[in-house]
């Protein structure tokens, strides 16, 4: 899609969120989880989609700006020990309005930058990993940092965390919302200018031949580097606000879960791995398809996803943007020069 | 450190470990005897590789349910899984021998949920476990106790291991496996039928997952979420003994099994799988690292 039809799409696709209070009020939180997923979805494939990494442990960046958020958001009023060690406190330990407020605009933000941190650790250890390597790496940490949360009794062990009560005057439900919303919304324009940019030729570059690249003379470690941290940085901001949503923090079903681990892989590809547009079209499908599952597969419908990973990774793999890509190309070609579009119609070209 | 005084007191405890994890480490190996065949012959890391060992030792506590004995339980499973293997193949596997290993990574972590979810709806998330009938020995005055389950389960693994290493080296299927590992396409001008031979693979591996689940039911316990650290752990052996010496995927089945066992005494049981998924990343690093320095290509 040409680019400036692509951002004309994007903004009206951030502008109707905006009405998402007045037109859908009882499905609220079910759309704040779906911006959330749209950003990991994005985030995720930044790495494996653009860069080639196929992370399996992005998860940890989501539990990580969770738990940081969660203890930013308690420690400011209280000390942090004390109330998980009451499990989440009922009566005793009561948030006010400005405390909830000062402790999202700090915690959130936060949440993010810690994510993004141990990014950069992580990718000092893994990032010279390849391949499956590089992908049972990442899976081996995402299911220790979910152990290691689970039993360390600071953040409540295996009983869990629980985010701030909100005050009965604050309406809670639309305030996540609206983070949700804006969290997506800095997410959707930020990637969408990152990708329009030369920085996305030189991760693909690293993702097409890494050796050639870098024998290129491109900065691979340094550009894989950047890639994971901006990645982190949106799931770990995505992971604090959603621990506010679930409002329980549990270490291995909800901030280390390896189910939406999974998902977000699967958002990804299901809409078209490597593009833009892929990943914010599979999380809206996918996020129906895993509703109408939760509504009238009760009790089967992680079974019907398990068997829905299997078909769409075997039968699906280019995803849904792929597929119309292959089906109608002109789309995606522009007739100016030099722009993502020719670059990816030149790659194709070479495939073929 | 409280534990690491007891050790050094009462070395006898030590022995206790140590055995315990000579058991456990011998299924360790024997799983990943199955995922080193599959990932050399058809260049495939099963993740579901766990799955099967759950499978397994469901099917076994299905026989005892219904009247059977517990030692039935090994061939049972063994057969049950090859089938289920060889269907595998049949309807999934066959489309992403050839293609990109990452499909193939999340196309059989797709099918280990679905197996999980299955089992779990089936027989519920309790951890459940098979009675075998055979008794304890106690020894040093009852300072350890050794489970004879645990034996014969240590040398049925050890049997079943060198049976199918008999087989690949003699057996004419076994010969083909092998000449399709070596080269898929000359081996195929060569009139070897290789999609046959994948699917024997994979329901090999299958099979000798199965008979896994079967001793680890008799000898430990089962429940459906147990088997991404059986795969990871079988991922981790082979990494260190590489892919073609029997002898030295034992040893480091072994190996795993007692710094295990030693890991959950000294961090305590809640640490143990941290343990093992850190040592998995750790061992990824150490190889990564010789890897730079002897200047090999990373791949």
């Amino acid at each position: 899609m040409r680019n400036r039809s692509s951002l004309i799409v994007l903004f009206l696709l951030i502008a109707a969120g905006l009405a998402g209070p007045w037109v859908a009020p009882a499905h609220l939180s079910q759309f704040s989880q779906l911006w959330l997923f749209m950003v990991l979805a994005l985030s995720w494939d930044l790495m494996g989609g653009q860069t080639g990494y196929n992370s399996f442990g992005n998860i940890v960046f989501f539990g990580i700006g969770m738990y940081a958020s969660a203890i930013v958001q308690v420690g400011l009023v209280y000390p942090v020990a004390e109330y998980t060690a009451a499990k989440g406190g009922g009566t005793e330990f009561v948030f006010s309005a400005e405390q909830l407020h000062a402790g999202l605009a700090l915690g959130i933000p936060f949440g993010g930058l810690m994510a993004m941190l141990a990014a950069i650790v992580f990718g000092a250890l893994l990032l010279g990993m390849r391949g499956h390597y590089f992908a049972i790496a990442t899976l081996g940490l995402a299911v220790a940092a979910g152990e290691l949360a689970a039993g360390w009794n600071y953040i409540g062990a295996g009983s869990g965390m629980v985010a701030p009560t909100p005050p009965d005057t604050v309406d809670s439900v639309r305030l996540i919302y609206f983070l949700s919303w804006g969290v997506a919304a800095v997410a959707l324009l930020f990637y969408h200018w990152l990708l329009s940019t030369r920085f996305r030729m030189a991760i693909n570059a690293i993702r097409d031949d890494e050796d050639k690249a870098e024998a290129l003379g491109h900065f691979t470690v340094r550009n894989k580097m950047t890639a994971w941290a901006i990645s982190a940085f949106f799931t770990g901001l995505a992971g604090a606000v959603y621990g506010n949503l679930s409002r329980f923090i549990d270490p291995i079903d909800i901030a280390f879960s390896p189910e939406i681990g999974v998902w977000m892989i699967l958002m990804a590809i299901l809409g078209g791995k490597g593009t833009f547009w892929g990943p914010v079209i599979g999380t809206i499908v996918f996020f129906v398809a895993k509703e109408l599952f939760w509504t009238y597969l009760l009790g089967w419908q992680r079974v019907a996803l398990g068997a829905l990973i299997v078909i769409i990774v075997v039968f699906f793999p280019e995803g849904i943007v792929g597929w119309v890509k292959s089906r109608w190309p002109r789309l995606f070609t522009s007739p100016g020069k030099g722009d993502a579009g020719e670059a990816e119609r030149d790659r194709e070209a070479a495939h073929a | 450190m409280q534990n690491l005084q007891l050790l050094l007191q009462a070395p006898v405890f030590n022995v206790q470990l140590l055995l315990d994890g000579m058991f456990i480490g011998a299924i360790f190996a024997l799983a990943a005897i199955g995922m080193a065949l599959v990932w050399g012959v058809m260049n495939i890391i099963n993740v579901a590789q766990g799955e099967f060992v759950m499978l397994g030792g469901f099917v076994t506590l299905m026989l005892v349910e219904a009247g059977f004995h517990p030692l039935l339980g090994i061939p049972a499973a063994a057969v049950v899984l090859f089938v289920l293997g060889w269907a595998l193949y049949r309807a999934v596997i066959w489309r992403i021998v050839d293609g990109d290993m990452f499909i193939s990574l999340l196309a059989t972590f797709g099918i280990s949920i679905m197996m999980q979810q299955l089992m779990n709806e089936i027989f519920g998330a309790d951890v459940r476990t098979v009675e075998s009938g055979l008794g304890v020995w106690f020894l040093f005055d009852g300072m350890v106790t050794v489970t004879q389950v645990k034996v014969a389960a240590f040398f049925l693994s050890i049997v079943i291991g060198l049976l199918l290493w008999l087989f690949l080296k003699n057996a004419r299927l076994g010969q083909a496996i092998r000449a399709t590992a070596q080269n898929a396409r000359a081996a195929r001008i060569l009139g070897v039928d290789t999609d046959r031979v994948y699917a024997v693979t994979y329901a090999i591996n299958a099979a000798l997952c199965g008979a896994a689940g079967a001793l680890v039911v008799m000898a430990w316990s089962i429940h459906p979420y147990m088997g991404l650290p059986y795969t990871l752990r079988s991922f981790m052996i082979v990494i260190v003994a590489g892919l073609g010496n029997l002898a030295s995927v034992i040893a480091a089945g072994l190996g795993l099994g007692m710094a295990e066992q030693y890991a959950g005494f000294l961090l305590g049981a809640e640490f143990q799988l941290a343990f093992v998924f850190l040592l998995l990343v750790a061992v990824l690093v150490g190889r990564q690292i010789t890897l730079a320095r002897k200047r090999q290509y990373l791949k």
